[in-house]
């Protein structure tokens, strides 16, 4: 299965990468030589196999529901690359302007 | 002046509690070595003194008030740098969190540095651990002591190389899909991959969650074990980590291989790409295990012949997953004039990664999105469970089994960096544990005769059979009394 253009610049957005024409081709390229390879697998007949998603056979872990205690807010915060008010800062999400 | 290289952990911690070198002289010793070599080797992104030296005072001062010493007391150890430990930066090789300060301590690390370690340092990895030379380093790359013209392997490459050098005793490294066996092979280490669960993943920085395991690179069997001895164990905060008994994995060190069951994995040694040297290392070492007792034999693994494929699709998609994280807004690099959200998110995420860690993300996007997702990342679940099959099979008629860890000794920097599919191949026996879960160990089976690099014997088991794996190990390790001291340290003495 080949990967084209359009579909590295939508793979791109789904990964949230800003990329540069220049990787997208590179990355195009890259991604089809290891594709080529991995789509060996395409070839074995699972159909009747069940997939495996973890080595151990574990289940679910629950814990009681009570408060406990975790990180500091400045703590938490303090790797942040801006932060005001004890709270993370991000670009408007919703809208723009004095209406949003 | 203590050289650390020619001492054991054991020989350390029983030196310090007999008063014949303190605690404070042993980390001396560690970081003189450091300040001697780490200009040509380039293992660590950060050396600790500081921490170093209050550890060492906490062990001097235990001696001095009689208390029975832990058992790692005064042993220098260092850290793959995509473990949290308070007090250092935590950066994956990675410009996305080069200055990222840890905020917790990972659990592993945690714990040996409560069985009385002392932690020299951060070491260098292929961003995010992605990677089989740490030539991905965003720091630049790790040498391997052996020759510093080769790669040390990865991706844990600066915790194999600071082992190599006599920087450290032990160190720590995760493996996803060979990063401590392969980098041990290639600087003739002892590197093991526990049983996946063995060892609490809790503050090491996610790469493919089914996958990571935290292990040990030792200059000896021993010394392995007792790391593990140390760093294995449930863990609240992971909730894959085994409740299993706590397990001494040096009480068996010394018995022997008599009656041990041992395969050698004949489709592997045949696979193209495998150097002869490494191939006829691997028979070697069956016809050692034979003279030492062991009932020796042949298996195949065929459906490990399409692990690679699904670990490139199963790594990156829980790598891509894993990585989503990393946004510019909690922590790592942001850019600085973002229009809008979207563009603060691609941006940032564009410039804070290295050129692997984007193609691993886009890979494994891509094996995940609509359209996609059952044939790549399903058939790849599903492959995974005929590797898991394969190796039940096996170990229904052998305890352990001999592969080479890597198809060739340590390579040129710079050799396989322009072309990714070449880099992956040099995985290839390691990946099959990962996928399956159980444990091996990768030991130093000889030196290649051209270049006078290590080779390593990787030795399998079945699922928390760390204590026969090492025991075989052990039992090999004497038998060939290999010298894993590097011309580097050899130079210097």
């Amino acid at each position: 299965m080949a990967i084209s253009e359009q579909q590295v610049r939508h793979v791109a957005m789904l990964a949230r990468l800003a990329l540069t024409d220049e990787q997208v081709v590179h990355l195009g390229e890259e991604l089809n030589s290891i594709l080529d390879h991995i789509d060996t697998i395409q070839q074995l007949d699972l159909a009747e196999v069940e997939p495996t998603a973890h080595a151990l056979d574990v289940v679910n872990v629950t814990r009681s529901d009570e408060v406990r205690p975790g990180l500091e807010r400045e703590v938490a915060l303090r790797n942040a690359p801006e932060t005001e008010d004890g709270a993370f800062v991000i670009p408007r999400i919703v809208g723009g302007g004095e209406e949003a | 002046m203590i050289d650390l290289s020619r001492l054991s952990a054991t020989q350390v911690r029983d030196g310090i509690a007999d008063g014949v070198f303190t605690a404070r002289e042993v980390a001396e010793a560690a970081l003189g070595r450091i300040d001697a070599l780490e200009p040509h080797v380039r293992a660590f992104n950060q050396v600790t003194p500081e921490l170093a030296y209050e550890a060492a005072a906490r062990i001097d001062e235990a001696v001095a008030s009689r208390v029975v010493l832990p058992p790692l007391a005064g042993v220098p150890v260092a850290i793959k740098d995509n473990m949290n430990l308070i007090g250092t930066r935590t950066t994956c090789s990675s410009r996305m969190l080069e200055n990222y300060e840890s905020v917790y301590d990972c659990t592993a690390v945690r714990r040996l540095l409560d069985a009385g370690a002392v932690p020299v340092g951060k070491c260098n990895l292929d961003e995010f651990a992605f990677g089989s030379s740490t030539e991905n380093s965003a720091f630049g790359p790790t040498r391997n002591p052996w020759d510093l013209e080769r790669v040390p392997g990865g991706s844990s490459g600066g915790s194999a190389a600071a082992v190599s050098a006599g920087m450290a005793s032990i160190s720590l490294g995760s493996d996803t899909g060979g990063s401590i066996r392969q980098p041990g092979s290639l600087t003739g280490t002892v590197a093991l991959k526990p049983t996946y669960g063995r060892v609490s993943r809790y503050g090491c920085v996610a790469f493919a969650s089914s996958l990571d395991q935290i292990g040990p690179f030792a200059k000896n069997v021993e010394d392995a074990a007792l790391a593990l001895n140390a760093i294995a164990g449930h863990d609240p905060m992971d909730a894959t980590s085994a409740d299993l008994p706590a397990e001494d994995f040096t009480a068996t060190l010394a018995e022997g291989v008599t009656g041990l069951r041992v395969g050698v994995v004949t489709d592997l040694l045949d696979t193209d790409g495998c150097d002869a040297e490494v191939r006829e290392a691997v028979r070697s070492a069956a016809e050692t295990f034979a003279a030492l007792g062991a009932d020796v034999g042949e298996v195949e693994l065929p459906s490990t012949a399409h692990g690679l494929s699904a670990y490139y699709i199963i790594g990156p998609a829980e790598a891509s997953s894993n990585l989503a994280r990393f946004d510019g807004i909690r922590y790592g690099h942001r850019i600085p004039d973002a229009e809008d959200v979207i563009d603060l998110y691609t941006r940032s995420r564009a410039e804070g990664f290295g050129p692997e860690t984007i193609r691993r993300i886009m890979l494994g996007t891509y094996a995940l999105s609509a359209g996609y997702y059952d044939a790549y990342y399903g058939q790849a679940q599903k492959a995974r469970t005929l590797i898991k099959r394969d190796f039940a099979e096996a170990f229904e008629r052998f305890d352990v089994l001999l592969t080479p860890t890597s198809p060739t000794v340590a390579f040129e920097i710079g050799e396989k960096s322009d072309d990714p599919l070449a880099m992956y191949l040099s995985d290839i026996y390691t990946i099959p544990v990962n996928l399956a879960g159980n444990c091996a160990v990768s030991i130093p089976a000889g030196l290649s005769e051209a270049e006078r690099m290590p080779i390593g014997l990787q030795v399998i088991g079945d699922y928390f059979a760390e204590a026969t794996v090492l025991r075989a190990a052990a039992a090999f390790e004497a038998a060939i009394a290999f010298d894993t001291t590097p011309s580097l340290v050899r130079e210097i003495q």
